[in-house]
């Protein structure tokens, strides 16, 4: 055990119970997954991706590139987790990833060995010769080598939540100076929302030795945290990580609600995704601490200097004995202080500089380290754990040192991500030798680590200052702030650590395994600018998108190439900043929840009958009504066919797009939105149009009866109905603003039913009330009005026929569907659905969805004739173009098998009889096609090149897919009642 | 993006349809096909100031002339599409 006895912000009243690769462990509350490891002396923690390195943790949070594990089990099961940000929590689960068989004991670590194979650029060149080992051993190779932990097989039990807030301020991260930011600007009354990524406020304060206003740094952070929670404007959403930065003030955020819970609380969601709209931000992200390059850099118990104090300070575990501290600058000091405050021996101090302070002697002496100036580090000694290093000094002196721990202090690079998310690019600062945020999106402002401002005393006022300019600038203006009072000395940045030289591999992507050698390659194959590098070498792009390790293989290319920092550049930042769960991105959105479901006021009677439900975009439609004694859905469907033309059938066609038109201007209106005219239509009458769109092809079709001079009702196909109502509020409001005409949608106002069959009539006679004629003489073919049913329920009537016999559309408010439908069955209509509506309208050559496919024009449709030539109207002039009239062009067929029984399929390919099979012969397609019980024969419509012209030839309907091939004779469309007796009668 | 709708304030781009181009004028019935052409196919792709049309589609419903700036979506104004 390597826990120290006091202090550290954990609770040692409690013992937490866990699981790591099988081995019981215990920890604390307040512990992360990695603290409460390392307490229980387990350094090795995963392997790395390509070689299989040995791998420990380098660092305390986010940014950690190395020490990944797979958490929970089963459905829950969640790779790639950074051990540092796990909150342990009692029963938890966690196993080391990329091993095997063992995490001791790996075989694949012979990977190291054929490291020439995995070198830069291996997978444009390793795998690209020869081409014909890609499928059996190429690919193979990497699906098994690639990627680190297994995603769940299962479905995710846990469910998602997504958010709103809006509000003046937004303070994303709660050090120093985010704290002092959202103080400043929630004492001014300003709406205040502070994100914090772990569970507590106070980023650096909880792992950092410091004082400010006299508190111990904590508990500073707790009472400000209190100060908050008094202003009424101030939000504070703990363990939420702002992800993202988008245009126009808006961020997402991702709250992890129960990650620290085994499971949920009932009705809990596992993570929440906040939009956050804000009129402006404070940026106060911290920094991360980066890797120094040396050889054997990667070894567990080399660790970030930072992350060691964290250990030390906020979780009271020294990660390793005898701890070695390596720094480019004063930061790592700090490190050697906090041991000898806690009584930590230190065996050696290697500092890149010759000169230091007196104060920084008198550390070294009271630590009883070795103090190498200008020294550095020779080589690694440890697999899979270090055991020893050589140290060098500044002449050359070689000498070994016993140590498990080398605290390495390479310098800060603050967290500019999302001041990037814009395009802004980081600009490199020669002061404080790091990229620091440049030109930031509007409404934002950086204040501390993030600014590269590194000391605390510095960071508050930054902060302050940061939070309360934001408050002036949404309107809550005030006098300036108290700065709260911390008495740091001021440091000098530590310049970037490149040690060439030494033994072993010296990485500057833990995750990816890129080394120094890997850039220098790259280099030398013209890969220099950082983004190609980037993409050559795979730097920087794993889940922890290079927070460690980006800049050091920057730096190690500027040094290749002899040019500065600013000359090198880096690469740009895109969200996320960290990486999120698809499942909180979707949300609710998922399984069914993914779109409304939509069911028509006849659903339930529907289901009463057998209906099977089909999904025609979000809504529910009946396909059919299964009989008892029905096996199949052809025998329902023929079945049904037969009911409505030997008898009366009822279909519900809801959902339909329904359309109320109004206005002096209506009839206009229609004139311009349908290639026919409507202005002329008497009251009382409907007729079928098609519209097209601008460019001439056909856009929708449907009825549109005339109710009143001035009042009109618009049926639209059920796909369409929301795209022609947005189609007519352009042309209305864009086109033509001066027409009086107002239209709204009533789909959901109104349930229609179909009636049809020859004993239509009789059937709405009964449904009616009392005293109406619906005589063929009063009520003919294409007439339209307003009726009562149910006992003086407004009731509308169209005499319209989609199957073609004598047929009637009625409709009532939606309330009364149910009922209606009922009594329309009661009076011996048989319920038919979509299918048997589909078979009757392809024996009668109505076009639909196989023919209204934005591809076709009218004419290819047969409705040429249709188009005015005496108005103008949408479509008009670009339906004239030469090639939309080429009669070679695929126009509307029926389709006949010439021998008895052959199925035609849709989607076949059309050719001329003997033609070879060859895409050069294809002459169109069939776009539907329907067993017809009434001529006993499968039919088709398709569109064939110059089709209308050549009824009652023989052509091949060639389906290679399915394996058909067979003859059909080309008819004319309408297979039944070509003269339309029946849907006169 | 946010689209400050003249109509019910600013809102999020989730809440409006696209369309494209806006300024456009249709030509009369007899234009030459030349001109339906132009309306119906070309648009300019500017890189800077642009002026787009854009539903309203899930407030007001009505149909605005946003102008923004392509490379940084700046919005320098929206208004209704009727004059
Ligand atoms: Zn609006």
């Amino acid at each position: 055990m390597t826990r120290i006895s006091t202090g550290g912000l954990i609770d040692r009243s409690k013992t937490l119970r866990f699981r790591f690769d099988g081995t019981n462990y215990s920890g604390r509350p307040g512990d992360t997954l990695a603290s409460a490891l390392l307490a229980n002396g387990v350094r090795l923690m995963g392997r790395s991706f390509k070689y299989h390195r040995p791998r420990g943790v380098l660092s305390a949070g986010p940014e950690e590139p190395s020490a990944l594990v797979e958490l929970r089990s089963g459905a829950r099961r969640e790779p790639n987790i950074p051990a540092p940000v796990v909150e342990l929590f009692h029963g938890l689960e966690a196993s080391s990833q990329n091993r095997f068989p063992s995490l001791g004991f790996d075989l694949m670590a012979v990977n190291g060995l054929l490291a020439p194979l995995f070198s830069a650029g291996f997978y444009y060149k390793t795998f690209m010769w020869p081409a014909s080992w890609w499928e059996k051993l190429y690919e193979p190779l990497i699906r098994h080598a690639a990627g680190l932990g297994r995603a769940a097989t299962e479905d995710d039990p846990d469910s998602y939540d997504r958010a709103h807030l809006f509000c003046d301020v937004l303070v994303v991260g709660s050090g120093p100076a985010g704290l002092a930011a959202a103080l400043a600007a929630g004492r001014r009354g300003a709406r205040v929302v502070l994100c914090e990524s772990g569970p507590l406020l106070g980023g650096r304060l909880l792992a950092e030795h410091t004082e400010i206003d006299g508190m111990p740094g904590p508990a500073w952070a707790a009472a400000t945290e209190a100060a908050l929670r008094d202003c009424p404007g101030v939000t504070i959403l703990r363990r939420t990580t702002v992800a993202a930065v988008f245009d126009h003030g808006s961020y997402v955020a991702v709250e992890r609600v129960a990650d620290h819970k085994p499971v949920p609380d009932s009705h809990e969601p596992r993570q929440r995704v906040w939009r956050i709209v804000a009129k402006r931000c404070v940026l106060a992200a911290g920094a991360f601490e980066r890797l120094a390059t040396f050889g054997d850099n990667d070894r567990p118990g080399v660790m970030l200097a930072g992350a060691v104090r964290t250990y030390l300070n906020r979780y009271a575990v020294l990660p390793g004995r005898a701890p070695v501290v390596a720094t480019s600058g004063d930061d790592g000091w700090r490190t050697v202080a906090d041991c000898v405050r806690l009584g930590i021996g230190v065996a050696a101090i290697i500092d890149r500089r010759s000169e230091i302070t007196s104060q920084q002697r008198q550390l070294a002496e009271a630590s009883g380290a070795q103090l190498l100036l200008g020294g550095r580090i020779a080589r690694v000694y440890g697999g899979t754990g270090l055991y020893g290093l050589d140290v060098e000094d500044a002449a050359g002196k070689r000498q070994f040192v016993s140590t498990e721990l080398l605290a390495v202090a390479g310098g800060w690079n603050p967290a500019v991500q999302l001041a990037c998310h814009l395009g802004g690019k980081p600009v490199w600062s020669e002061h404080t030798q790091a990229f620091v945020p440049g030109t930031l999106p509007p409404g934002m402002s950086v204040a501390g680590a993030a600014r590269g401002t590194f000391g605390l005393a510095a960071a508050l006022a930054e902060g302050s200052a940061a939070g309360a300019a934001a408050a002036d600038g949404t309107g809550f203006a005030g006098s300036a702030p108290a700065v709260p009072r911390a008495d740091d000395a001021a440091t000098t940045p530590a310049p970037i650590w490149f040690l060439a030289g030494g033994r072993g591999k010296a990485f500057v992507d833990f995750q990816h395994d890129v080394t120094t050698a890997d850039i220098a390659q790259a280099q030398q194959e013209g890969f220099v600018s950082v983004e190609h590098m980037k993409r050559y070498t795979t730097h920087g792009m794993a889940t922890d998108q290079g927070k460690t390790g980006g800049v050091a293989g920057m730096a190690a290319m500027a040094a290749l190439t002899g040019r500065s920092m600013a000359e090198t550049g880096t690469t740009l930042h895109r969200p996320p900043y960290t990486p999120i769960a698809i499942g909180a991105l979707a949300g609710h959105h998922r399984g069914k929840d993914f779109r409304p479901t939509r069911r028509t006021p006849a659903h339930d009677w529907a289901a009463e009958q057998g209906a099977s439900f089909v999904e025609t975009g979000p809504w529910l439609r009946a396909e059919w009504f299964t009989q008892p004694g029905e096996r199949t859905w052809l025998q329902s469907c023929t079945r049904e066919v037969n009911a409505v033309r030997g008898g009366v059938g009822v279909c519900d066609v809801s959902t339909l797009g329904k359309i109320e038109i109004v206005g002096p201007d209506a009839g206009a209106f229609l004139d311009f939105l349908y290639i026919n005219t409507f202005s002329t239509l008497p009251v009382g009458r409907v007729r079928y149009g098609t519209m097209l769109r601008e460019d001439g092809f056909v856009f929708d079709d449907g009825t549109t009866a005339r109710l009143a001079p001035d009042r009109w009702v618009m049926t639209t196909t059920t796909a369409n109905a929301p795209r022609v109502l947005q189609h007519m509020e352009f042309v209305h409001q864009v086109l033509r603003p001066d027409w009086r005409v107002a239209f709204v949608s009533v789909t959901d106002q109104w349930a229609q039913f179909a009636v049809a069959g020859p004993r239509a009539r009789s059937v709405i006679a009964a449904v009616l009330d009392a005293g109406f004629d619906v005589s063929d003489a009063a009520f003919p073919f294409m007439a339209a009005g307003n009726f009562t049913s149910l006992g003086g329920v407004e009731t509308r009537l169209f005499r319209i026929s989609f199957s073609g016999e004598q047929a009637y559309e009625i409709g009532v408010p939606s309330a009364y569907g149910d009922a209606l439908v009922r009594k329309i069955a009661a009076a011996g209509a048989v319920p038919y659905g979509l299918e048997a509506l589909s078979v009757m309208r392809i024996e009668k050559g109505h076009p639909a969805g196989g023919e209204l496919n934005g591809q076709t024009t009218a004419m290819d449709l047969g409705m040429g004739r249709m188009m005015s030539s005496k108005k103008d109207f949408i479509g008009r002039a670009m339906a004239q173009r030469p090639a939309l009239r080429d009669p070679q062009r695929p126009a509307l067929v029926g389709l006949k098998p010439v021998k008895a029984g052959d199925r035609l399929r849709a989607g076949a390919h059309l050719l001329p009889r003997t033609a070879t099979h060859r895409i050069e012969n294809d002459q169109g397609w069939i776009s539907s096609v329907a067993f017809s019980p009434s001529l006993n024969s499968w039919i088709g419509l398709g569109l064939l090149a110059n089709g209308p012209a050549r009824h009652g030839e023989i052509i091949r309907t060639l389906d290679p897919v399915r394996g058909g091939n067979a003859l059909a004779e080309v008819v004319s469309p309408c297979f039944i009642d070509p003269d339309g007796v029946r849907l006169r009668g | 993006m946010r689209i400050p709708c003249p109509h019910c304030g600013e809102r999020g781009n989730d809440e409006f349809f696209y369309l494209g181009a806006a300024g456009l004028t249709r030509p009369a019935a007899d234009a030459q096909p030349e001109a339906w052409h132009d309306y119906v196919y070309l648009r300019d792709n500017p890189a800077g100031k642009h002026s787009e049309l854009w539903q309203h589609a899930h407030g007001c419903r009505r149909w605005l002339v946003v102008t923004r700036d392509t490379r940084t979506h700046a919005v320098f104004s929206a208004v209704d599409a009727t004059p």
